[in-house]
Protein backbone atom coordinates (compact mmCIF):
# COMPACT_ATOMS: atom_id res chain seq x y z
CA UNK A 1 0.00 0.00 0.00
CA UNK A 2 1.44 3.40 -1.25
CA UNK A 3 0.69 6.49 0.86
CA UNK A 4 0.88 10.27 -0.14
CA UNK A 5 0.37 12.62 2.55
CA UNK A 6 0.59 16.38 2.63
CA UNK A 7 3.53 16.71 -0.01
CA UNK A 8 4.38 19.74 -1.66
CA UNK A 9 7.09 20.73 -3.60
CA UNK A 10 8.40 23.89 -5.37
CA UNK A 11 11.21 24.05 -7.94
CA UNK A 12 14.08 26.71 -7.80
CA UNK A 13 11.96 28.84 -4.91
CA UNK A 14 12.75 32.14 -4.40
CA UNK A 15 13.64 33.07 -8.22
CA UNK A 16 11.58 34.25 -11.53
CA UNK A 17 11.21 30.32 -12.38
CA UNK A 18 9.71 29.36 -9.47
CA UNK A 19 7.17 26.30 -10.13
CA UNK A 20 5.06 25.05 -7.96
CA UNK A 21 4.84 21.23 -9.06
CA UNK A 22 2.97 19.42 -6.21
CA UNK A 23 0.51 21.58 -4.30
CA UNK A 24 -0.49 19.31 -1.48
CA UNK A 25 -1.00 15.64 -2.82
CA UNK A 26 -2.72 12.87 -0.16
CA UNK A 27 -3.28 9.59 -1.89
CA UNK A 28 -3.98 6.05 -1.43
CA UNK A 29 -2.98 3.51 -3.00
CA UNK A 30 -4.49 0.12 -2.18
CA UNK A 31 -2.77 -3.27 -2.93
CA UNK A 32 -3.47 -4.39 -6.60
CA UNK A 33 -4.62 -1.26 -7.51
CA UNK A 34 -3.44 -0.18 -11.38
CA UNK A 35 -4.22 3.48 -11.23
CA UNK A 36 -3.65 5.57 -14.53
CA UNK A 37 -2.58 9.53 -13.81
CA UNK A 38 -3.61 12.08 -16.54
CA UNK A 39 -3.06 15.66 -17.15
CA UNK A 40 -1.76 18.17 -19.00
CA UNK A 41 1.68 19.70 -19.06
CA UNK A 42 2.91 21.02 -15.87
CA UNK A 43 0.17 19.08 -14.64
CA UNK A 44 3.03 17.68 -11.59
CA UNK A 45 2.33 14.27 -12.71
CA UNK A 46 5.94 13.28 -13.77
CA UNK A 47 7.30 15.02 -10.60
CA UNK A 48 5.00 12.78 -8.60
CA UNK A 49 6.29 9.73 -9.96
CA UNK A 50 9.64 10.75 -9.72
CA UNK A 51 9.10 11.33 -5.89
CA UNK A 52 7.88 8.42 -5.56
CA UNK A 53 10.83 6.91 -7.25
CA UNK A 54 13.57 8.82 -5.35
CA UNK A 55 14.35 11.68 -7.57
CA UNK A 56 13.32 14.19 -6.13
CA UNK A 57 12.39 15.05 -2.37
CA UNK A 58 9.52 16.72 -1.40
CA UNK A 59 9.82 20.40 0.41
CA UNK A 60 7.34 19.16 3.12
CA UNK A 61 5.31 15.92 3.26
CA UNK A 62 5.36 11.72 3.84
CA UNK A 63 5.60 8.91 1.56
CA UNK A 64 5.18 5.42 3.39
CA UNK A 65 5.02 2.02 1.02
CA UNK A 66 3.81 -0.81 2.65
CA UNK A 67 4.26 1.28 6.09
CA UNK A 68 8.10 1.91 5.41
CA UNK A 69 8.69 5.70 5.35
CA UNK A 70 11.04 6.34 2.20
CA UNK A 71 10.42 10.11 1.68
CA UNK A 72 14.06 10.82 2.33
CA UNK A 73 15.07 7.00 1.50
CA UNK A 74 18.13 7.18 -1.34
CA UNK A 75 17.26 6.37 -5.22
CA UNK A 76 19.05 3.33 -5.06
CA UNK A 77 18.10 2.02 -1.71
CA UNK A 78 14.29 2.69 -2.41
CA UNK A 79 14.57 0.63 -5.76
CA UNK A 80 14.56 -2.26 -4.22
CA UNK A 81 10.77 -1.84 -3.45
CA UNK A 82 9.96 -0.50 -7.13
CA UNK A 83 9.47 -1.39 -10.47
CA UNK A 84 10.39 1.61 -12.82
CA UNK A 85 9.98 2.22 -16.59
CA UNK A 86 10.98 5.74 -17.96
CA UNK A 87 9.59 7.40 -20.98
CA UNK A 88 12.52 7.13 -22.86
CA UNK A 89 13.17 3.45 -24.13
CA UNK A 90 17.18 4.14 -24.07
CA UNK A 91 17.33 4.89 -20.18
CA UNK A 92 16.03 1.79 -18.83
CA UNK A 93 18.26 -0.67 -20.11
CA UNK A 94 22.33 -0.68 -20.37
CA UNK A 95 23.24 -0.47 -24.39
CA UNK A 96 26.60 -1.66 -23.73
CA UNK A 97 25.86 -5.11 -22.04
CA UNK A 98 24.24 -7.91 -23.40
CA UNK A 99 20.34 -8.88 -22.75
CA UNK A 100 21.19 -10.88 -20.02
CA UNK A 101 23.38 -9.33 -18.51
CA UNK A 102 20.68 -6.83 -18.11
CA UNK A 103 18.18 -8.78 -16.75
CA UNK A 104 20.74 -10.20 -14.28
CA UNK A 105 21.40 -6.61 -12.95
CA UNK A 106 17.58 -6.65 -12.94
CA UNK A 107 17.51 -10.23 -10.68
CA UNK A 108 19.70 -8.43 -8.29
CA UNK A 109 18.19 -5.41 -7.48
CA UNK A 110 17.53 -4.96 -4.08
CA UNK A 111 20.70 -7.09 -3.07
CA UNK A 112 23.83 -6.96 -2.67
CA UNK A 113 26.45 -6.75 -5.37
CA UNK A 114 28.81 -9.19 -4.28
CA UNK A 115 32.21 -11.27 -6.23
CA UNK A 116 30.30 -14.27 -7.38
CA UNK A 117 29.56 -14.77 -10.56
CA UNK A 118 26.80 -12.41 -12.41
CA UNK A 119 24.92 -14.91 -14.16
CA UNK A 120 24.37 -18.20 -13.46
CA UNK A 121 23.79 -21.26 -15.85
CA UNK A 122 19.99 -22.16 -14.40
CA UNK A 123 19.25 -17.86 -14.28
CA UNK A 124 19.92 -17.95 -18.01
CA UNK A 125 17.74 -20.53 -18.49
CA UNK A 126 14.83 -18.89 -16.19
CA UNK A 127 15.77 -15.64 -18.55
CA UNK A 128 15.29 -18.03 -21.63
CA UNK A 129 11.46 -18.93 -20.45
CA UNK A 130 10.70 -14.86 -19.06
CA UNK A 131 12.07 -13.91 -22.41
CA UNK A 132 9.59 -15.69 -24.59
CA UNK A 133 6.00 -14.80 -24.00
CA UNK A 134 7.15 -11.56 -24.56
CA UNK A 135 6.61 -12.58 -28.50
CA UNK A 136 9.78 -10.87 -29.49
CA UNK A 137 12.37 -13.51 -30.49
CA UNK A 138 14.66 -11.85 -27.60
CA UNK A 139 15.30 -15.81 -25.69
CA UNK A 140 17.36 -16.42 -28.31
CA UNK A 141 19.43 -13.45 -28.40
CA UNK A 142 20.50 -13.54 -24.94
CA UNK A 143 24.34 -12.47 -25.57
CA UNK A 144 22.78 -9.68 -27.78
CA UNK A 145 24.07 -6.04 -27.12
CA UNK A 146 20.71 -4.36 -25.78
CA UNK A 147 21.94 -1.37 -27.61
CA UNK A 148 21.01 -2.86 -30.78
CA UNK A 149 16.75 -3.80 -30.23
CA UNK A 150 14.64 -0.97 -31.45
CA UNK A 151 12.82 1.43 -29.10
CA UNK A 152 10.15 -1.33 -28.11
CA UNK A 153 12.04 -4.01 -28.42
CA UNK A 154 14.05 -1.83 -25.10
CA UNK A 155 11.32 -1.09 -23.63
CA UNK A 156 9.71 -4.13 -23.38
CA UNK A 157 13.04 -5.81 -22.13
CA UNK A 158 12.38 -2.60 -19.63
CA UNK A 159 9.02 -3.55 -18.44
CA UNK A 160 10.01 -7.31 -17.55
CA UNK A 161 13.08 -5.85 -15.82
CA UNK A 162 11.47 -3.81 -13.87
CA UNK A 163 8.79 -6.64 -13.19
CA UNK A 164 10.96 -8.74 -12.00
CA UNK A 165 11.51 -9.59 -8.17
CA UNK A 166 7.65 -8.51 -7.57
CA UNK A 167 7.73 -4.89 -6.94
CA UNK A 168 6.14 -3.51 -4.36
CA UNK A 169 5.14 -0.52 -6.96
CA UNK A 170 5.46 -0.71 -10.39
CA UNK A 171 5.83 2.81 -11.90
CA UNK A 172 5.22 3.69 -15.63
CA UNK A 173 5.82 7.09 -16.75
CA UNK A 174 4.77 7.33 -20.43
CA UNK A 175 6.42 4.09 -20.94
CA UNK A 176 4.70 4.00 -24.39
CA UNK A 177 4.73 7.58 -25.31
CA UNK A 178 8.03 7.19 -27.42
CA UNK A 179 6.77 4.17 -29.52
CA UNK A 180 4.78 3.72 -32.55
CA UNK A 181 1.22 3.11 -32.34
CA UNK A 182 1.72 -0.64 -32.78
CA UNK A 183 4.56 -1.01 -30.46
CA UNK A 184 3.43 0.95 -27.70
CA UNK A 185 -0.28 -1.16 -28.06
CA UNK A 186 2.20 -4.46 -27.50
CA UNK A 187 3.77 -3.21 -24.28
CA UNK A 188 0.65 -1.89 -22.95
CA UNK A 189 -1.14 -5.46 -23.38
CA UNK A 190 2.60 -6.59 -21.91
CA UNK A 191 2.13 -4.29 -19.11
CA UNK A 192 -1.72 -5.31 -18.15
CA UNK A 193 -0.28 -8.76 -18.31
CA UNK A 194 2.64 -8.28 -16.22
CA UNK A 195 0.69 -6.49 -13.25
CA UNK A 196 -2.14 -9.10 -13.60
CA UNK A 197 0.01 -11.96 -13.58
CA UNK A 198 2.01 -10.43 -10.92
CA UNK A 199 -0.50 -9.31 -8.60
CA UNK A 200 1.25 -6.05 -8.80
CA UNK A 201 0.30 -2.40 -7.46
CA UNK A 202 0.71 0.10 -10.48
CA UNK A 203 0.98 3.59 -11.54
CA UNK A 204 1.10 4.66 -15.25
CA UNK A 205 1.43 7.83 -16.17
CA UNK A 206 -0.15 8.62 -19.49
CA UNK A 207 -1.11 11.64 -22.03
CA UNK A 208 -3.17 9.31 -23.69
CA UNK A 209 -6.86 9.53 -22.47
CA UNK A 210 -8.15 6.40 -24.20
CA UNK A 211 -5.23 4.21 -22.57
CA UNK A 212 -6.09 5.78 -19.51
CA UNK A 213 -9.69 4.97 -19.40
CA UNK A 214 -9.08 1.44 -21.03
CA UNK A 215 -6.25 0.36 -18.55
CA UNK A 216 -6.38 -0.11 -14.98
CA UNK A 217 -8.99 -0.08 -12.27
CA UNK A 218 -8.72 3.69 -11.08
CA UNK A 219 -8.29 6.87 -12.99
CA UNK A 220 -6.42 10.04 -11.46
CA UNK A 221 -6.49 13.44 -13.31
CA UNK A 222 -3.88 16.12 -12.20
CA UNK A 223 -4.00 19.60 -12.65
CA UNK A 224 -1.62 22.37 -11.28
CA UNK A 225 0.35 20.30 -8.80
CA UNK A 226 -3.04 18.98 -7.31
CA UNK A 227 -5.30 16.02 -8.14
CA UNK A 228 -8.51 16.91 -9.55
CA UNK A 229 -10.10 14.01 -9.90
CA UNK A 230 -9.99 10.27 -8.79
CA UNK A 231 -12.76 7.53 -10.43
CA UNK A 232 -12.34 4.05 -9.75
CA UNK A 233 -14.45 0.82 -10.13
CA UNK A 234 -17.42 0.34 -12.40
CA UNK A 235 -17.56 4.66 -12.41
CA UNK A 236 -14.00 4.08 -14.61
CA UNK A 237 -15.50 1.05 -16.75
CA UNK A 238 -18.27 3.60 -17.86
CA UNK A 239 -15.99 6.64 -18.52
CA UNK A 240 -15.60 7.95 -21.66
CA UNK A 241 -13.24 10.35 -23.06
CA UNK A 242 -15.57 13.28 -23.52
CA UNK A 243 -17.11 12.78 -19.90
CA UNK A 244 -13.19 13.19 -18.92
CA UNK A 245 -12.88 16.38 -20.88
CA UNK A 246 -15.78 17.53 -19.36
CA UNK A 247 -15.07 16.72 -15.77
CA UNK A 248 -11.77 18.67 -16.27
CA UNK A 249 -13.28 21.47 -17.40
CA UNK A 250 -15.89 21.29 -14.24
CA UNK A 251 -13.01 20.36 -11.63
CA UNK A 252 -9.94 23.12 -12.73
CA UNK A 253 -12.73 25.30 -14.50
CA UNK A 254 -10.62 25.97 -17.02
CA UNK A 255 -10.73 24.61 -20.70
CA UNK A 256 -8.97 21.46 -21.34
CA UNK A 257 -8.97 22.58 -25.48
CA UNK A 258 -5.46 24.09 -25.87
CA UNK A 259 -3.86 21.33 -24.12
CA UNK A 260 -1.41 17.81 -25.15
CA UNK A 261 -4.54 15.72 -23.77
CA UNK A 262 -6.60 16.70 -25.86
CA UNK A 263 -4.48 16.03 -29.05
CA UNK A 264 -4.41 12.21 -27.91
CA UNK A 265 -7.99 11.01 -27.45
CA UNK B 1 65.99 -1.08 -34.77
CA UNK B 2 68.05 -1.50 -31.42
CA UNK B 3 66.26 -0.22 -29.50
CA UNK B 4 62.89 -2.01 -30.35
CA UNK B 5 62.56 -4.92 -27.45
CA UNK B 6 63.41 -2.12 -25.27
CA UNK B 7 60.82 -0.12 -27.13
CA UNK B 8 58.28 -3.21 -26.48
CA UNK B 9 59.24 -3.85 -22.58
CA UNK B 10 58.72 -0.39 -21.77
CA UNK B 11 55.56 -0.13 -24.13
CA UNK B 12 54.36 -3.37 -21.84
CA UNK B 13 54.81 -1.62 -18.84
CA UNK B 14 52.66 1.43 -20.45
CA UNK B 15 49.94 -1.13 -21.82
CA UNK B 16 49.42 -1.79 -17.98
CA UNK B 17 49.24 1.61 -16.87
CA UNK B 18 46.66 1.92 -20.20
CA UNK B 19 44.40 -0.54 -18.62
CA UNK B 20 43.72 1.29 -15.67
CA UNK B 21 42.78 4.30 -17.68
CA UNK B 22 40.69 2.08 -19.34
CA UNK B 23 38.91 1.27 -16.70
CA UNK B 24 38.01 4.77 -15.59
CA UNK B 25 37.74 6.31 -19.37
CA UNK B 26 35.92 3.24 -20.82
CA UNK B 27 34.11 1.42 -18.68
CA UNK B 28 33.26 4.35 -15.82
CA UNK B 29 33.14 6.71 -18.55
CA UNK B 30 34.69 9.01 -16.34
CA UNK B 31 38.08 11.22 -17.82
CA UNK B 32 40.71 10.70 -14.51
CA UNK B 33 43.44 12.67 -14.56
CA UNK B 34 44.75 11.12 -11.17
CA UNK B 35 46.90 9.14 -13.31
CA UNK B 36 49.28 12.09 -14.25
CA UNK B 37 50.70 11.85 -10.53
CA UNK B 38 49.21 8.49 -9.13
CA UNK B 39 52.04 6.83 -11.93
CA UNK B 40 54.97 8.67 -9.78
CA UNK B 41 53.29 8.08 -6.38
CA UNK B 42 53.87 4.01 -7.52
CA UNK B 43 57.60 5.11 -8.39
CA UNK B 44 58.22 6.86 -5.60
CA UNK B 45 56.79 4.74 -2.58
CA UNK B 46 58.82 1.66 -4.83
CA UNK B 47 62.02 3.27 -4.29
CA UNK B 48 61.67 4.42 -0.89
CA UNK B 49 60.16 1.16 0.31
CA UNK B 50 63.09 -0.50 -1.56
CA UNK B 51 65.79 1.28 -0.29
CA UNK B 52 64.64 1.02 3.20
CA UNK B 53 65.07 -3.00 2.81
CA UNK B 54 61.71 -4.16 2.00
CA UNK B 55 60.98 -6.92 0.07
CA UNK B 56 59.88 -6.35 -3.87
CA UNK B 57 56.85 -7.82 -3.50
CA UNK B 58 55.97 -5.98 -0.25
CA UNK B 59 57.09 -2.84 -1.85
CA UNK B 60 55.06 -3.11 -4.93
CA UNK B 61 51.72 -3.79 -2.82
CA UNK B 62 52.82 -0.71 -1.14
CA UNK B 63 52.84 0.84 -4.11
CA UNK B 64 49.47 0.22 -5.30
CA UNK B 65 47.93 0.22 -2.41
CA UNK B 66 49.00 4.18 -2.88
CA UNK B 67 47.65 4.38 -5.64
CA UNK B 68 44.84 3.42 -4.75
CA UNK B 69 44.55 6.25 -1.90
CA UNK B 70 45.16 8.49 -4.64
CA UNK B 71 42.05 7.63 -6.70
CA UNK B 72 40.31 7.18 -3.38
CA UNK B 73 40.89 11.22 -2.96
CA UNK B 74 39.55 11.75 -6.38
CA UNK B 75 36.28 9.49 -5.80
CA UNK B 76 35.43 11.71 -3.00
CA UNK B 77 36.10 15.08 -4.57
CA UNK B 78 34.17 13.46 -7.40
CA UNK B 79 31.15 12.06 -5.38
CA UNK B 80 30.76 14.18 -1.79
CA UNK B 81 32.64 17.50 -2.96
CA UNK B 82 30.10 17.55 -6.32
CA UNK B 83 33.34 18.67 -8.10
CA UNK B 84 33.04 17.55 -11.81
CA UNK B 85 35.54 14.29 -12.31
CA UNK B 86 38.26 15.80 -14.68
CA UNK B 87 38.83 18.70 -12.07
CA UNK B 88 38.80 16.17 -9.29
CA UNK B 89 41.88 14.15 -11.29
CA UNK B 90 43.47 17.45 -11.58
CA UNK B 91 43.07 18.40 -7.99
CA UNK B 92 44.39 15.01 -6.53
CA UNK B 93 47.21 14.91 -9.47
CA UNK B 94 48.17 18.96 -8.44
CA UNK B 95 47.97 17.29 -4.63
CA UNK B 96 50.21 14.09 -5.43
CA UNK B 97 53.24 16.43 -6.71
CA UNK B 98 53.79 17.56 -2.91
CA UNK B 99 53.09 14.13 -1.68
CA UNK B 100 55.40 12.32 -4.18
CA UNK B 101 58.32 14.66 -3.48
CA UNK B 102 57.54 14.24 0.25
CA UNK B 103 58.12 10.51 -0.18
CA UNK B 104 61.01 10.72 -2.27
CA UNK B 105 61.98 13.51 1.05
CA UNK B 106 62.25 16.60 -1.20
CA UNK B 107 64.48 14.78 -4.01
CA UNK B 108 62.76 14.83 -7.69
CA UNK B 109 65.07 12.13 -8.95
CA UNK B 110 65.80 9.00 -7.01
CA UNK B 111 67.87 5.70 -8.28
CA UNK B 112 67.19 2.10 -8.14
CA UNK B 113 70.53 0.32 -9.38
CA UNK B 114 69.91 -3.23 -10.77
CA UNK B 115 72.59 -4.13 -9.20
CA UNK B 116 72.16 -3.66 -5.48
CA UNK B 117 68.58 -4.73 -5.42
CA UNK B 118 66.73 -7.74 -6.24
CA UNK B 119 64.64 -6.14 -8.94
CA UNK B 120 61.97 -8.31 -10.84
CA UNK B 121 62.87 -6.11 -14.15
CA UNK B 122 65.57 -4.34 -15.50
CA UNK B 123 66.46 -2.42 -18.83
CA UNK B 124 69.75 -4.57 -18.12
CA UNK B 125 68.25 -7.47 -18.94
CA UNK B 126 65.45 -6.53 -21.55
CA UNK B 127 64.45 -10.20 -22.57
CA UNK B 128 63.62 -11.18 -18.69
CA UNK B 129 61.66 -7.64 -18.67
CA UNK B 130 59.27 -8.50 -21.58
CA UNK B 131 59.04 -12.08 -20.05
CA UNK B 132 58.21 -10.83 -16.59
CA UNK B 133 56.21 -8.08 -17.98
CA UNK B 134 54.07 -10.28 -19.93
CA UNK B 135 53.28 -12.62 -17.35
CA UNK B 136 52.37 -9.45 -15.64
CA UNK B 137 50.40 -8.52 -18.24
CA UNK B 138 48.24 -11.71 -18.71
CA UNK B 139 47.52 -12.15 -14.36
CA UNK B 140 46.42 -8.85 -14.60
CA UNK B 141 43.83 -9.50 -17.24
CA UNK B 142 42.34 -12.63 -15.68
CA UNK B 143 42.08 -11.38 -12.42
CA UNK B 144 39.67 -8.09 -13.99
CA UNK B 145 38.45 -10.37 -16.43
CA UNK B 146 36.95 -12.40 -13.24
CA UNK B 147 36.24 -9.48 -11.76
CA UNK B 148 34.33 -7.49 -14.03
CA UNK B 149 32.31 -10.70 -14.63
CA UNK B 150 30.72 -10.55 -10.88
CA UNK B 151 27.87 -9.31 -9.67
CA UNK B 152 30.14 -6.17 -8.06
CA UNK B 153 31.79 -5.98 -11.65
CA UNK B 154 28.81 -5.74 -13.77
CA UNK B 155 27.20 -3.50 -11.16
CA UNK B 156 30.54 -1.55 -12.33
CA UNK B 157 29.95 -1.38 -15.27
CA UNK B 158 25.80 -0.64 -15.10
CA UNK B 159 27.27 2.52 -13.61
CA UNK B 160 29.77 3.58 -16.23
CA UNK B 161 26.50 2.80 -19.49
CA UNK B 162 23.92 4.34 -17.77
CA UNK B 163 23.35 5.78 -14.07
CA UNK B 164 19.36 6.36 -13.91
CA UNK B 165 19.39 2.34 -15.24
CA UNK B 166 21.94 1.32 -12.50
CA UNK B 167 20.51 3.71 -9.57
CA UNK B 168 16.96 1.87 -10.60
CA UNK B 169 18.78 -1.35 -10.06
CA UNK B 170 19.78 -0.76 -6.85
CA UNK B 171 23.25 -0.05 -7.94
CA UNK B 172 24.82 2.73 -5.23
CA UNK B 173 26.35 4.39 -8.43
CA UNK B 174 28.91 6.95 -6.79
CA UNK B 175 30.34 4.36 -4.50
CA UNK B 176 31.02 2.25 -7.50
CA UNK B 177 32.76 5.70 -9.28
CA UNK B 178 34.91 5.40 -6.12
CA UNK B 179 35.76 1.56 -6.52
CA UNK B 180 36.55 2.16 -10.14
CA UNK B 181 39.12 5.36 -9.10
CA UNK B 182 40.83 3.31 -6.29
CA UNK B 183 41.22 0.22 -8.98
CA UNK B 184 41.83 2.05 -11.87
CA UNK B 185 44.95 3.96 -10.20
CA UNK B 186 45.77 1.47 -8.21
CA UNK B 187 46.67 -0.60 -11.59
CA UNK B 188 48.55 2.69 -12.44
CA UNK B 189 50.13 2.97 -9.58
CA UNK B 190 51.86 -0.46 -9.36
CA UNK B 191 52.81 -0.01 -13.67
CA UNK B 192 54.62 3.24 -12.61
CA UNK B 193 57.08 0.94 -10.17
CA UNK B 194 57.44 -1.79 -12.78
CA UNK B 195 58.57 1.15 -14.96
CA UNK B 196 60.75 2.53 -12.00
CA UNK B 197 62.20 -1.06 -11.57
CA UNK B 198 62.82 -0.95 -15.44
CA UNK B 199 64.66 2.54 -15.83
CA UNK B 200 66.05 2.15 -12.38
CA UNK B 201 64.95 5.37 -10.70
CA UNK B 202 61.90 7.27 -9.74
CA UNK B 203 61.65 10.43 -11.43
CA UNK B 204 58.85 13.41 -10.01
CA UNK B 205 57.92 14.06 -13.54
CA UNK B 206 57.75 10.74 -14.92
CA UNK B 207 54.02 10.61 -14.83
CA UNK B 208 53.69 13.93 -16.65
CA UNK B 209 51.51 12.92 -19.94
CA UNK B 210 50.36 9.03 -18.90
CA UNK B 211 46.81 9.58 -19.42
CA UNK B 212 47.67 11.01 -22.77
CA UNK B 213 49.70 7.79 -22.88
CA UNK B 214 47.18 5.84 -21.35
CA UNK B 215 44.54 6.88 -24.26
CA UNK B 216 47.02 6.21 -27.07
CA UNK B 217 47.51 2.93 -26.16
CA UNK B 218 43.44 2.62 -25.44
CA UNK B 219 42.77 3.31 -29.11
CA UNK B 220 45.20 2.20 -31.12
CA UNK B 221 44.40 -1.40 -29.32
CA UNK B 222 40.52 -0.57 -30.21
CA UNK B 223 41.38 0.64 -34.11
CA UNK B 224 43.56 -2.18 -34.88
CA UNK B 225 42.36 -4.94 -33.16
CA UNK B 226 38.40 -3.92 -32.29
CA UNK B 227 37.04 -6.07 -34.78
CA UNK B 228 38.50 -9.42 -34.03
CA UNK B 229 38.87 -8.60 -30.24
CA UNK B 230 35.20 -8.61 -28.81
CA UNK B 231 35.84 -10.75 -25.61
CA UNK B 232 36.83 -8.51 -22.94
CA UNK B 233 39.66 -10.20 -21.97
CA UNK B 234 40.89 -10.05 -25.63
CA UNK B 235 39.79 -6.16 -25.43
CA UNK B 236 42.20 -5.43 -22.47
CA UNK B 237 45.25 -7.65 -24.31
CA UNK B 238 44.55 -5.37 -27.03
CA UNK B 239 45.21 -2.49 -25.06
CA UNK B 240 48.73 -3.66 -23.97
CA UNK B 241 49.41 -4.55 -27.89
CA UNK B 242 48.11 -0.87 -28.03
CA UNK B 243 50.81 0.28 -25.45
CA UNK B 244 54.07 -1.53 -27.16
CA UNK B 245 52.81 -0.29 -30.74
CA UNK B 246 52.97 3.16 -29.38
CA UNK B 247 56.27 2.83 -28.03
CA UNK B 248 57.56 1.36 -31.24
CA UNK B 249 56.37 3.81 -33.17
CA UNK B 250 57.70 6.46 -31.22
CA UNK B 251 61.17 5.01 -30.83
CA UNK B 252 61.19 4.78 -34.38
CA UNK B 253 59.76 8.36 -34.94
CA UNK B 254 62.73 9.49 -32.69
CA UNK B 255 65.60 7.10 -34.62
CA UNK B 256 64.15 9.50 -37.76
CA UNK B 257 65.51 12.66 -35.85
CA UNK B 258 62.46 13.91 -34.04
CA UNK B 259 63.71 15.48 -31.39
CA UNK B 260 62.78 13.93 -27.78
CA UNK B 261 61.78 17.69 -26.40
CA UNK B 262 58.98 17.58 -29.16
CA UNK B 263 57.42 13.69 -28.38
CA UNK B 264 54.60 15.26 -26.09
CA UNK B 265 53.79 17.61 -28.99
CA UNK B 266 53.42 15.04 -31.23
CA UNK B 267 51.75 12.54 -28.73
CA UNK B 268 49.06 14.88 -27.56
CA UNK B 269 48.25 15.82 -31.99
CA UNK B 270 48.06 12.02 -32.54
CA UNK B 271 45.50 11.30 -29.78
CA UNK B 272 43.66 14.49 -30.46
CA UNK B 273 43.25 13.38 -34.05
CA UNK B 274 42.12 9.83 -33.16
CA UNK B 275 39.77 11.11 -30.68
CA UNK B 276 38.13 13.30 -32.98
CA UNK B 277 37.82 10.49 -35.58
CA UNK B 278 34.71 8.71 -34.07
CA UNK B 279 33.07 12.54 -33.36
CA UNK B 280 34.05 13.07 -37.47
CA UNK B 281 32.53 10.09 -38.88
CA UNK B 282 29.06 10.44 -37.13
CA UNK B 283 29.15 14.33 -38.11
CA UNK B 284 29.41 12.72 -42.01
CA UNK B 285 26.54 10.19 -40.62
CA UNK B 286 24.09 12.79 -39.71
CA UNK B 287 24.95 14.98 -42.90
CA UNK B 288 23.93 11.80 -45.09
CA UNK B 289 20.90 11.24 -43.21
CA UNK B 290 19.73 14.40 -43.78
CA UNK B 291 20.15 14.78 -47.14
CA UNK B 292 18.44 11.40 -47.29
CA UNK B 293 15.38 12.89 -45.09
CA UNK B 294 15.51 16.01 -47.22
CA UNK B 295 14.58 14.00 -50.22
CA UNK B 296 12.20 11.50 -49.04
CA UNK B 297 10.35 14.70 -46.98
CA UNK B 298 10.35 16.19 -51.04
CA UNK B 299 9.03 12.91 -52.33
CA UNK B 300 6.01 12.85 -49.81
Amino acid sequence: MLVIKDVYKTFHPGTINEKVALNGINMVLEDGDFVTVIGGNGAGKSTLLNMIAGVHTPDTGQILLDGIDITNLAEYKRAKYLGRVFQDPMMGTAADMWIEENLALAARRGQPRTLRWAITKKEREEFREILKPLGLGLENRLSTKVGLLSGGQRQALTLLMAAMRSPKLLLLDEHTAALDPKTAATVLQLSDKFVEEGHLTAMMVTHNMKDAIAHGNRLIMMHEGQVILDIRGEEKKKLTVEELLEEFSKASGSEFANDRALLNK
Amino acid sequence: MASLPGAAAQGMIWGIMAIGVYITYKILDVADLTVDGSFGTGGAVMVVCMTRGMNIGVSMLLAFLAGCAAGLLTGIFHTKFGIPAILSGILTQLALYSINLRIMRGAANMPLLAMKYNLLISQRKIPQAILVTGIFSVVLIAVLYWFFGTELGHSLRATGCNQAMARTNGIHTENNKILGLIISNGIVAMSGSLLTQYQGFADISMGRGAIVIGLAAVIIGEVLFGKIFKNFALRLLSIVFGGVIYYAVITLVLSFGLETNDMKLFSALVVAVFLGIPYWKKQLQQKGRGRKGGTENAGN
